[in-house]
């Protein structure tokens, strides 16, 4: 089953500043996407190796491992199957080698002369086309290839907001450089991908002022390119215990301690006075905190593209963590 | 008005040791400190903090960072770009003595520079509108650290020459890894000096045979993957470029040394995420085996102090007791976000308390995440003081 607000969509990349947990939400959505009998693909590429602690396995190598069953369906029916894959730049290419060109001895060659290590983190560009492009082989499969498995959709665990658009539009960057040659095409095979219906860029954010902030520019940049841009997802929202009402009553100074202090003598917790303090503190930080979370959110609402939210977990994100997430993600109509 | 106040509940450092900010700050060896850390930390902020308590108690000081948030460079004065620091105004330094400079990083405009700098003018013209050249200083991935820390060298030479500061706060990139900015330059230079660029100067040169039998293969492949356009931008940009090869080496060498130096003190800053002090914990042992000993490390909007003695459960317990009686939901309401803090806070404590365990040496400051955005000196001035121990009474 594909995402229910993006039914057209394959690739979803997902990106955000760092901090907001953006790795989190792409795999809460590739466990949410991998309904029965659906085959979804989680990749990582900033080397980092999040996907293998999340999921607590051993390291990833460059290459596609099952790593989860989805979450089940609301029918009972069992989850489909999620595939993990940690592309690094120095396999992608010497695997976009011996594809495109055969190159065994000279592959080696270039490895001993520094140009793998030259081509992969200094030439400006490549790397980010040997990145993508792995993603866009296994995005383009079909069951013309035997022997690999082909994707109901992939979940791009992609580079901070910061970079985003330099990272997916990189034919702009090398258009100067490479006008020509084999890694240009390969550039505008991927970028033609990118800017097809069949990707979505999801941008995570919290309801804080930079992150938003960057969220917004990060849009207008995405579609400065002809980039699609998919949903937000605010993440790590607080939680609201406190209604509108009780808010608008501790901002305007109508929570007394006395008041607090009778309550928990009630309830049995004689309230020493600073439990009250604290609690009145917190009320006061709390209603603070939730007015700005409010101001953020009125300029997320303001964005034009469908929001998703996601709670701020107290435990931690565990396994079970993101099968929460999935579970949100799905109810919400993302995946 | 702060006050100052002992560390008492949760975020008293039971096990380890408070790391003592002011001390830093005050001591006049400190010459320079680097802020480092993963993305999303709060860097800057930290950086701006540190920069602007130290010049308001007495030291000169100029911050360097790298990508402040927009309404902060506002409030700073440095949303211009012009790659020199600035004077902050609104610096209390009347009864100090200190002051305050800023500026924020224009990788490019840096690159350029050193390139001029060490160019004759119609050389340097020539490597400028390379189209190699032009992607390389715009967006390789690690020009940005390498520049920081190619401006950090240069204010401190200017520093020293001039008597301009006498404290260099530098912001680090926001890096896939925190750990960029140490590798960059070596990485850059190793490659400006490299074997690929003689391979890539051979041609020219002449004795291409001596290189090896491989050559013609490599070029061969190379063109195939970049395009023979490339590969003659790529020529020409190091052809004109071979001269200067040499001094970016001994550049890059003479800035891992300055972070060496004595007077160089490193703070790890992480929010109190496994993620992040997981490399936080990577960080401090990179550093220790290069000789450039952590000084702290900052955790970052820590759930605030909690006052009460109460636990999460006796909490909640109390919580459902009001809204079995239909009583106050405010009460309740409050009672249960009492007790999401306290596992915030609980869980909190115990990761730190696992850093602390495997790197006891590293005394550390926790900043209490404030209500609202840091965005002007004010706020600043309110991190710095939490960054040194102080709380509000």
């Amino acid at each position: 089953m594909p995402s229910r607000d993006f039914p057209q969509v394959r690739l979803h990349i997902v990106t955000g500043k760092g901090g907001t947990g953006k790795s989190t939400v792409a795999a809460g959505l590739a466990l949410g996407l991998a309904s029965t009998g659906t085959h979804v693909l989680l990749c990582e590429v900033e080397g980092r190796q999040g996907i293998a602690r999340m999921f607590d396995v051993e390291p990833l190598p460059y290459a596609e491992r099952r790593i989860a069953t989805g979450l089940p369906g609301a029918d009972g029916g069992r989850g489909g199957i999620v595939h993990a894959l940690h592309v690094d730049p120095e396999s992608a290419l010497l695997e976009y080698l011996s594809m495109y060109y055969k190159l065994g001895r000279a592959g080696k060659a270039l490895d001993r002369f520094g140009v793998v290590e030259f081509a992969t983190t200094i030439a400006p560009g490549v790397r980010d086309v040997l990145l993508t492009g792995k993603v866009y082989e296994a995005t383009k499969r079909n069951a013309r290839n035997k022997h690999a498995i082909t994707y109901d959709a992939v979940v791009l665990d992609a580079p901070p907001t910061g970079r985003i658009a330099q990272f997916l539009g990189v034919n702009q960057e090398l258009a100067g450089l490479a006008r020509m040659g084999p890694i240009k095409n390969q550039a505008d095979s991927v970028t033609s991908l990118f800017r097809s219906g069949r990707t979505a860029v999801h941008l995570v954010t919290v309801l804080e002022e930079m992150p938003v902030q960057e969220t917004a520019d990060g849009i207008a940049q995405l579609r400065a390119h002809d980039l699609p841009v998919g949903g937000v997802i605010v993440n790590q929202v607080r939680p609201r215990d406190l209604g509108e009402k009780d808010l608008v009553a501790v901002r305007a100074g109508k929570l007394t301690k006395r008041k607090l202090a009778a309550d928990l003598n009630r309830v049995g917790l004689t309230g020493s006075a600073e439990l009250v303090l604290g609690l009145f503190t917190e009320a006061c930080d709390h209603a603070e905190r939730r007015a700005l979370e409010d101001a953020q959110r009125g300029l997320v609402a303001g964005l034009d593209v469908p929001t998703y939210e996601l709670p701020r977990l107290v435990g931690g994100v565990d396994l079970g963590g993101l099968y929460e997430l999935a579970g949100l993600l799905r109810e919400q109509g993302l995946a | 008005m702060t006050r100052l106040r002992s560390r008492v509940g949760p975020q008293s450092l039971d096990g380890g040791h408070p790391l003592d900010v002011d001390r830093l700050l005050d001591d006049p060896a400190t010459g320079i400190i680097v802020c480092c850390g993963s993305g999303g930390v709060g860097k800057t902020t930290t950086s701006a903090a540190l920069a602007l308590r130290a010049a308001e108690r007495g030291r000169t000081v100029v911050v360097l960072t790298i990508d402040p948030a927009r309404r902060l460079a506002q409030s700073m004065g440095i949303e211009v770009l012009d790659n020199t620091p600035r004077p902050v105004a609104g610096v209390s330094t009347t009864a100090s003595g200190g002051s305050l400079d800023a500026m924020m990083l224009d990788m490019k405009r840096t690159f350029d520079e050193v390139v001029e700098s060490q160019a004759s003018p119609e050389k340097a013209q020539q490597i400028l509108r390379n189209p190699f050249y032009i992607a390389l200083s715009s967006s390789f991935a690690g020009t940005q650290e390498y520049m920081a820390m190619e401006k950090l060298g240069q204010i401190h030479a200017d520093a020293r020459r001039d008597g301009t500061y006498d404290l260099i706060v530098v912001d680090t990139p926001p890096s896939r890894s925190a750990l960029d900015f140490l590798d960059a330059p070596e990485r850059l230079s190793s490659f400006l000096d490299g074997r690929f660029i003689r391979l890539l100067l051979a041609p020219a040169k002449g004795p291409a045979r001596l290189m090896s039998a491989g050559l013609g293969m490599v070029t061969n492949a190379l063109t195939k993957v970049l395009g023979a356009q490339v590969l003659r931008d790529m020529q020409t940009f190091v052809a004109a470029f071979d001269t200067l090869f040499g001094g970016f080496r001994q550049r890059a060498q003479k800035t891992f040394e300055l972070l060496q130096a004595d007077g160089t003190a490193f703070l790890v800053v992480a929010a109190p995420e496994p993620d992040a002090l997981r490399e936080a914990a990577y960080f401090v042992e990179r550093l220790g085996e290069d000789d450039m000993p952590v000084a702290g490390l900052v955790v970052n909007r820590a759930s605030p102090e909690q006052h009460g003695d109460i636990t999460a459960e006796e909490a909640m317990a109390a919580a459902q007791r009001l809204r079995k009686d239909g009583a106050d939901s405010l009460t309740a309401g409050l009672l249960r976000l009492h007790a999401d803090h306290m596992r915030m806070v609980e869980r909190e404590t115990l990761l730190r308390h696992r850093f602390e365990a495997a790197h006891p040496q590293v005394p550390i400051a926790v900043v209490p995440a404030l209500a609202g955005d840091v965005h002007d000196l004010a706020g600043l001035r309110q991190v710095g003081a939490l960054l040194a121990g102080e709380r509000p009474t």
